[in-house]
């Protein structure tokens, strides 16, 4: 087996590349230690008895010089897990900034074989590239191939598996000093002794920390020299490099602003321009969530137009004596037509309707057939199927939202909405490209939390995963509107008003959160925002069904995994007794789980103090929203059933809470720890354990605080009189806080 | 007559003369392929005025006020 690595800058087509070459053998894993994807894969020849060449993706990087992690792990497997051969995935129609990585991994002494990317988009530009000269040039073999077009494949993973060992080789021209920096790392037996000495003249942050005496001896070496090596290294590469590739291009050799504008100028023109950006960026981001997730796909609803008790299906099950038709509402409901995401989500379903209803009825159905007793099938259905369904349905309807992200990402276009957002977005301590994890927050946390990978700091991705949970996300959408509907019922605000509010007030914490932070513990030099626009293109749907599915699939085994051990124990609870009898759930261990800890809730106004003999419905409910949002109502529902009540809106009403007690409830559920799926995906993003026990502690501190403000600014309106002045003294104290502290830095600077 | 990156009025080429940051920043600058000599043509700014946009080495970059502050651009080769 030949290990083989592919190395490359963001936006390469080396994801491309590897699916082409991997096909659906590939599976995604997190790094060890460090959160930054990598795949591995296996090629297989065609041809009969030849080796199998095993492929690793590493991150899209520009540069071998560690200043983001995802540098530093492409650096070090290199270095250090050596693989056979690295690929040098290069966008040939951007040579010149694409060699300039590949002259340092040149420097390593490693098999290099070089794969000039997107060969058929030179050819369109009437141009071409002489791969004779440029091999001459480079020392190392060089294949030309379109990784979209299946191009040029079979002829790369021979060349692969034809490199030859080599020393590392260096174009830059201070050769003698060069020698002898090399030959102190010789003497230090450390491997690849020329890109060590190159990083050392460059005065490389993670060289010194590696490789400390041998760093200092070349710098020691050094002192005398009148060459500025950190400066002229890179200098020196482009000035190898911009001969070398007018040399090798045929053909026109630049654009230059006189000539026509390519289609992707011209549509840049539009979407970034001065007075449409903003509103076409606020058009496309509503018009994917109103796809994905809207009842009412028309407004007809909204206009008033009844469509009656909706689509009503055709098939219907008679099963343990009631009638239920799986496929009622898959069209359109009392509600409006469905959207396409809420379609497929209908038609998934749960475990009583669409695609998964039937099956899982069936299997009921089997089961009484079968005349096994009331807690086998209790535990069957309403927990296990209850639980997997519940998720399962979900997954096409996220699926779409990916797909859409994908089609954002791979079309260019999120680059340009960080380009337009940074503006707004830094005065908050984030840069622009923080505000799409944040809105992929209003559909579901985990892609979201997966997708801050492509921030720059370790500092930023902390904050940004931390307020995910505060956009109000789809799950959450749905007890929220049964809140606000029995606040109105109370007499309270109207529900829509309501809901909005809250919406926008988890907006502002988050916000908020996101200031604090880099005021206080996530305190960091506003990192560079330096990034590239690459043009615009229509993704190929081979390549967005395979993003898809990737993301996809992680998405199903973390949710399947977790919530499903969840429901299957949290089913055991509230059915059974401590004498493990099977009983209603108002006398279950739940129940009594529910009542030790409701008084916790009382200073939320929602505790054991206002809702009596119901408090135990509000704090189980609270604490299964933690394994899963959806919970809080369906808990909340199917308990109350089991005491003779219909709704939550009865359940308030019989309990007695307050409308102080109910925005407690809200605020809590809203701003707590989101759901297992995305504590699990938190902790795989996060840099480390603390700062992932730290992120826990916060959202359980921070909704509770919300919580008890929420109540007592509701039903005592006069505390108001002490948290505001309270909350300004906070404002005053931090900013006060941040002078110091930025003095303190200056001095230390 | 050195002008800094950041001034440069949009739809203007320059050169660049040298960076005048170190550290991190430098580095990063440096790897996209802004060095000395290097040529810029500078396309637009964003909406909200930062940040901006150039064309270096055939491709398109964006860099916040801040970073092309510490860019010294000259007018000629």
């Amino acid at each position: 087996m030949i290990n083989a690595a592919l190395l490359g800058n963001p936006n390469c087509g080396k994801t491309t590349l590897f699916n082409a070459l991997t096909g659906s053998t590939a599976y995604t894993g997190n790094w060890p230690g460090v959160t930054v994807e990598k795949r591995e894969g296996v090629y297989k020849n065609k041809k009969r008895g030849s080796e199998e060449i095993k492929i690793t993706d590493l991150p899209g990087i520009y540069s071998l010089s560690p200043y983001s992690p995802e540098e530093v792990i492409s650096r070090n497997f290199i270095l250090h897990e050596k693989p056979d051969v690295v690929i040098s995935v290069i966008d040939a129609t951007n040579l010149e900034r694409n060699l300039y990585m590949t002259t340092q991994l040149l420097e390593m002494d490693v098999p290099v074989v070089v794969a000039l990317n997107m060969i058929d988009a030179v050819a369109e530009n009437d141009q071409r590239i002489d791969t004779r000269e440029l091999e001459k040039a480079l020392g190392v073999k060089v294949v030309s191939i379109s990784a979209l077009r299946n191009k040029g494949l079979d002829e790369l993973m021979e060349a692969v598996s034809k490199a030859k060992e080599r020393k590392g080789t260096s174009f830059l021209p201070f050769k003698e000093t060069l020698e002898k920096a090399k030959k102190i790392y010789e003497d230090n037996h450390i491997d690849s002794p020329l890109f060590h000495a190159v990083k050392a003249l460059e005065k490389d942050e993670l060289e010194e920390k590696e490789n400390k005496v041998a760093y200092n001896e070349v710098n020691d070496l050094v002192k005398e020299d009148k060459v500025d090596y950190e400066s002229s290294i890179a200098d020196e590469r482009y000035k190898f490099l911009s001969p070398l590739v007018n040399k090798v291009i045929e053909g026109k050799k630049t654009r230059n602003e006189s000539e026509k504008l390519t289609l992707s100028d011209k549509i840049d023109k539009v979407m970034t321009n001065k007075w449409a950006a903003l509103p076409i960026m606020i058009v496309i981001l509503f018009a994917i969530f109103h796809i994905v997730f809207a009842g009412d796909l028309f407004y007809m609803h909204a206009m008033g137009l009844d469509l009656g008790e909706g689509y009503l299906g055709y098939i219907k099950f008679n099963i343990g004596g009631e009638e239920v038709r799986p496929f009622a509402g898959l069209f359109y409901d009392d509600a409006g037509i469905a959207s396409i995401g809420e379609f497929l989500h209908r038609l998934a379903g749960d475990q009583e309707t669409g695609i998964l209803g039937c099956i899982a009825l069936g299997i009921k159905q089997g089961l009484i057939r079968a005349g096994a007793s009331e807690w086998v099938i209790g535990l069957i259905y309403d927990g296990v199927l209850g639980g997997v369904c519940a998720v399962l349905g979900f997954v096409p309807q996220i699926m779409l939202l990916f797909a859409f992200f994908s089609l954002l990402e791979d079309s260019g276009y999120m680059a340009r909405i960080a380009f337009v957002l940074d503006r707004l977005l830094r005065r908050f301590g984030v840069s622009g490209r923080a505000f799409l994890p944040m809105i992929m927050g209003f559909g579901c946390g985990v892609p979201a939390m997966m997708n801050t990978r492509t921030l720059s700091s370790d500092q930023e991705r902390t904050k940004t995963i931390r307020v995910i949970p505060f956009f109000t996300c789809g799950a959450k959408a749905e007890f929220l509107v049964i809140i606000a509907a029995a606040i109105a019922a109370a007499g309270g605000l109207d529900a829509g008003l309501f809901t909005f509010m809250l919406y926008l007030l988890g907006v502002v914490i988050a916000l908020v959160s996101v200031i604090v932070m880099t005021k206080t513990s996530q305190r960091e030099k506003v990192p560079p925002f330096i990034m590239e626009l690459p043009a615009y293109h229509l993704p190929s749907p081979k390549a967005l069904a395979l993003h898809v599915y990737d993301k996809g699939k992680h998405f199903v085994i973390k949710a399947f995994t977790i919530i499903f051990l969840s429901t299957v124990i949290i089913w055991f609870l509230s059915n059974f007794s401590w004498k493990w009898e099977m009983v209603e759930p108002n006398e279950s261990i739940l129940h009594d789980l529910g009542v030790f800890i409701a008084p916790i809730f009382t200073p939320l106004g929602f505790g054991s103090a206002q809702t009596g003999g119901y408090s135990w419905i509000f704090s189980v409910a609270s604490i299964q929203g933690i394994v899963a949002k959806e919970n809080v109502t369906s808990t909340v529902e199917s308990l109350a059933s089991g005491l003779g009540l219909s709704s939550f809106e009865d359940i308030a009403t019989a309990s007695g809470i307050t409308k102080g007690g109910l925005v407690g409830f809200a605020l809590f559920n809203m701003l707590t720890i989101p759901c297992f799926a995305s504590v699990a995906t938190a902790k795989g993003e996060l840099k480390d354990h603390k700062t992932f026990v730290f992120t826990v502690l916060f959202w359980l501190g921070l909704s509770y605080i919300m919580g008890i403000v929420g109540y007592i600014s509701v039903d005592y309106v006069w505390t108001l009189g002490i948290t505001l002045p309270l909350l300004v003294l906070g404002g005053v104290g931090l900013y006060f806080y941040d002078r110091y502290k930025t003095k303190k830095e200056a001095m230390a600077a | 007559m050195n002008n800094k990156l950041s001034e440069t009025s949009i739809g203007t080429t320059v050169y660049v003369d040298s960076i005048a940051v170190e550290g991190r920043v430098k580095r990063r600058l440096f790897d996209m392929g802004i060095t000395p000599g290097a040529e810029i043509y500078v396309r637009k700014k964003a909406p909200l005025g930062d940040p901006i946009e150039i064309t270096i080495r055939n491709y398109e970059l964006s860099l916040r006020h801040s970073e092309a502050e510490s860019v010294l651009v000259r007018s000629h080769k």
